[in-house]
């Protein structure tokens, strides 16, 4: 069987996620690294990164995602953010804020960072702490967001929303308010990795969803009386949904992420899936982008089963995500079960009862620590 | 927008000519907005201190015979003003 698209029909990426690191100072029970993560310890040095960057900017990536892992444990950050910019990238330092200073932050703008996007765990303290196993970390990101907003730039807050900080979701919202966000993202935990692993203790009911999402309209209407310009996305848990999410855009149609250990990625979960993928020792990114088997998997539309294979919105969900599709089938061609369509649908519909069920413990989540993470490998 | 102010855009945002799309775009956190040819011209030259007469003026300074550019520029800027793309206030 040839996957090979004609090269005519393949974009260039727009977007470039460099996750510089798996390493990270918080242990969030949702994290979207890999199971295993403990197992890729070598980094790409700086200058496999700056190569990297080169050749991505080359093909025609314009936005550019330092994230991790926390990518402020990389020292070399600044020297890679530099090079980025001069690039012509739009660069975004994609955080927790931990390990962040007004000294860092000064560095970071001086090399032309462009935008600081900080997560927040909980609207306070204590739930932050549950969340992400530090104590002192809430404390120090608000701080920071004071400080990047402060420092002049244009700051995003992320908070993973799930079912034991979505009921906040009002006091979420006036913190992100009172810290000067430019965009909130409140993106309901996406279940790959930790989070597909601690599933049944974090999806929130339908009820939480819809009352978090009527709240969110509410300030919508108030931010906008006010003049008052802040984005708020907020992403329903497409376990919730009738219809896949067009994940990424599409395989290989927009995003290249490149793992800290230098792998060629659709997308930072891909390397949950079954198969094998490229090393930026293996060729030029232009090669793997437009050549690889990897990348040309699921490229177009040849490769869907039924019921994709004849449905009129194949070009519109791309049969949804293959990484949940694998995760929940065992078969990463099929069609994604969240949609209505596909005959495993029952494996969501059984899901969000499981997790109606659970006790909802947040003591009983597994943590994101290499510790746990060596429980999923033997070398 | 008011016309006594110079238009700017948002602050942290960046107009940039991407030679791989043949055309401006605007960037901001994460984010994109993939621009006409028209609305590339305008924004090439909103840079705060331009007024929007002015914008006007070398527009059809470089498309001579081009009809309604002011009425484009005022709805574009209109426009631009609604979806956040412009600093607010003096």
């Amino acid at each position: 069987m040839s996957h090979a698209a004609s090269p005519q029909a393949i974009d260039p990426p727009l977007w470039l996620l460099a996750e510089l690191t798996y390493r990270c100072p918080l242990q969030c029970p949702y994290c979207s690294n890999p199971l295993d993560f403990a197992r890729y310890r070598d980094e790409l040095d700086t200058d496999a990164w700056i190569d990297v960057l080169r050749q991505a900017r080359a093909m025609g990536a314009v936005q550019l995602g330092f994230s991790g892992g926390e990518p402020l444990v990389r020292r070399d950050l600044e020297v890679l953010v530099a090079e980025a910019r001069r690039l012509g990238f739009y660069t975004n330092l994609i955080t927790s804020g931990v390990g962040l200073d007004g000294t860092r932050i000064e560095a970071l703008r001086e090399a032309g960072l462009d935008h600081i996007q900080i997560s927040l765990q909980a609207a306070d303290d204590e739930l932050a702490a549950a969340v992400a196993g530090s104590a002192k970390a809430h404390a120090a990101k608000l701080a920071m967001a004071r400080a990047v907003k402060a420092a002049g730039y244009p700051m995003v807050l992320n908070v993973v929303l799930h079912r034991h900080n979505i009921d906040d979701t009002d006091r979420l919202i006036a913190l992100c308010d009172e810290l000067g966000a430019d965009a909130v993202e409140l993106a309901s935990c996406q279940y790959y990795g930790w989070a597909k692993l601690n599933r049944a203790g974090l999806l929130p009911s339908r009820a939480q969803v819809e009352r978090a999402e009527a709240v969110t309209q509410r300030w919508r209407e108030r931010l906008a009386e006010r003049g008052r310009e802040m984005r708020l996305l907020f992403v329903v848990p497409d376990y919730f949904a009738e219809r896949p999410k067009a994940c990424m855009g599409g395989w290989g149609a927009i995003f290249l992420t490149v793992a800290p250990d230098g792998s060629v990625l659709p997308c930072h979960s891909a390397r949950e899936l079954p198969m094998a993928f490229p090393h930026v020792r293996d060729g030029s990114l232009e090669e793997i982008w437009y050549a690889s088997e990897a990348f040309n998997r699921f490229r177009g539309d040849a490769w869907m089963p039924e019921p994709c294979g004849s449905c009129s919105e194949r070009h519109q969900d791309h049969g949804g995500c293959r990484c949940q599709a694998f995760l929940l089938t065992g078969d990463p061609a099929a069609a994604d079960p969240v949609c209505r369509k596909s005959p495993r649908r029952e494996l969501i519909d059984r899901a969000v009862a499981e997790a109606a069920e659970s006790a909802g413990d947040i003591a009983a989540l597994v943590p994101r620590q290499a510790r746990h993470s060596r429980t999923f490998w033997r070398g | 927008m008011s016309p006594e102010v110079a238009p700017a855009l948002r602050r942290g945002w960046r107009l940039q000519w991407e030679p791989a799309q043949q055309r401006h775009v605007l960037l901001y956190p994460e984010g994109m907005v993939q621009l006409n040819e028209s609305a590339g011209a305008i924004l090439a030259l909103v840079d705060g201190r331009r007024h929007e007469e002015d914008i006007v003026a070398e527009l059809e300074a470089q498309f001579p015979g081009a009809a309604e550019i002011a009425d484009d520029v005022a709805a574009f800027l209109a426009e631009a003003g609604r979806q956040g793309w412009l600093e607010v206030g003096p």
